[in-house]
């Protein structure tokens, strides 16, 4: 445990004293949902009906910008190989980092949804249910997130070839994130969508460290 | 499993089986196509274009059956090391690509007559686009790497992650009120299709099945020719 919340420490302090990191992933979802009332027009009918889907498939976009930096940097400097060497579980570890990085670029996301949500003139009835909603899915997308980072580390093109690995496996919480926002916003029941992601979110966190942990060690051999 | 994992031993079991299973492809796939085009029933209600499903279901069927082959290859492989285990999953992934993408063509090209649209965002059509995907991530996550061992590695390791798409793909007719149709061969209390449209499906699954085996042959056999060719420039390089 010592362990697990050293490594959440060492992360959140280089994130804040290195890097802007944190707060590019935050602009870069801003920007992309600005850019959508110049697309599809500013109508509060349109706007309103695609406000959840929108700030959804950005959210998604933007945490996965900052997954390859999840692994890179400690696979670069050599921590990576010390982090593998310790007694400790090593999947443990991985929730740290993780944890880490949720708290860097989920949560600054899960407080900018709302005030993005006034803007896309998103149903007043859906606002509490879209926090509820990306606070069940943005750790379940860094969990995911960080098996695509472990397994592109020492790729060829990384970046390009994460989202690639990534985005297939981010749809379900897409599916039902929305649909549970949707659902608020038309008056209907949101207990099932909501059950659902939190079961997303039980089950990547029992499987994914663990997967994540097996391709950091191919990573290292 | 041990004993085939030497690549001569593995050679002359493949030479053994592949005019066999070549033969069963050729005879199953001539039969299974002239009975299900030709002889078998229209259907009283979609008429001739029942006779795409002939095609569509053995290649959704070879899809799933060819990434679960693939996931269990990899599991040995990351488990046991296993040196043919990697080459067989290696071989699978293009072979399952193509019959999920022949899958999603022809189901598209159903879907247009009969629901009115090529394509329709529900569970089945969507999980089974996603193991396009999946497919396609694999190959592209192997050929990333300098280091082809490692990439290999990092790509078995893909393959059990992705494996959880394969029960969900299996189930969604069953979980979410879908418009394609739920399972209908393999169920509880027997198939509910016709005999005379059953049996021609099933020559032609057996027909697939046959296809990709004699192709999962030829494409380990040629990946340890690959491997062979290499270690022989490498020794003239350096003798």
């Amino acid at each position: 445990m010592a362990a697990f919340l050293a490594i959440i420490r060492r992360d959140l302090r280089l994130a804040l004293r290195q890097g802007s990191d944190s707060l590019m992933v935050v602009m870069f979802f801003v920007l992309t949902v600005v850019l959508f009332p110049f697309g599809v027009g500013p109508e509060t009918g349109v706007l309103e009906r695609i406000a959840a889907g929108v700030l959804w498939v950005t959210a998604l976009l933007a945490s996965m910008l900052s997954l390859d930096r999840l692994f890179q940097a400690d696979y670069e400097d050599g921590s990576l190989d010390l982090i593998t060497l310790s007694p400790v579980p090593l999947s443990l570890l991985v929730m740290g980092k993780v944890a880490a990085h949720w708290l860097t670029t989920g949560l600054p996301l899960l407080l900018a949804a709302p005030v993005l949500a006034v803007l896309l003139h998103l149903n007043q009835d859906g606002f509490l249910i879209l926090i509820v909603a990306m606070l069940l899915g943005t750790p379940s997308l860094s969990l995911i997130g960080a098996v695509g980072a472990a397994l592109v580390l020492g790729a060829r093109r990384g970046g390009v070839l994460l989202s690639l690995l990534v985005l297939p496996l981010y749809i379900p919480i897409l599916v039902f994130g929305v649909s549970a926002v949707d659902a608020a916003v038309m008056g209907f029941e949101v207990r099932a969508q909501l059950l659902v992601l939190s079961a997303f979110f039980l089950a990547t966190l029992a499987l994914c460290p663990w997967a994540a942990s097996a391709a950091l060690r191919q990573a290292v051999e | 499993m041990h004993r085939f994992a030497n690549p001569t031993r593995f050679l002359r079991l493949a030479d053994a089986i592949l005019p066999w299973s070549i033969a069963a492809t050729v005879l199953a796939l001539a039969a299974g196509l002239v009975w299900a085009l030709v002889f078998s029933p229209a259907d009283y209600q979609q008429g001739d274009t029942v006779r795409i499903m002939y095609l569509h279901v053995p290649a959704a069927w070879m899809g799933l059956f060819a990434y679960t082959a693939m996931a269990v290859a990899s599991a040995v492989a990351l488990i046991w090391k296993h040196p043919l285990a990697d080459l067989a999953a290696k071989a699978s992934a293009p072979v399952g690509a193509c019959f999920t993408f022949l899958c999603l063509v022809t189901g598209s090209l159903w879907g247009k007559p009969m629901w009115g649209t090529w394509w329709v965002w529900d569970a089945r059509l969507t999980s089974m686009l996603i193991l396009l995907f999946l497919y396609l991530g694999y190959m592209a996550l192997q050929g990333a790497f300098d280091d082809p061992q490692r990439g290999q590695k990092a790509a078995a390791v893909l393959a059990l992650v992705g494996f959880v798409n394969v029960p969900i793909i299996k189930f969604s007719v069953d979980w979410w009120n879908t418009l394609h149709q739920p399972a209908s061969v393999v169920k509880m209390g027997g198939p509910a299709i016709d005999p005379a449209m059953l049996v021609p499906l099933l020559v032609m699954t057996i027909g697939f099945k046959a296809y990709y085996v004699t192709l999962l042959l030829l494409r380990i056999k040629a990946e340890v020719a690959d491997a062979k060719i290499r270690a022989l420039r490498l020794t003239e390089i350096h003798g």
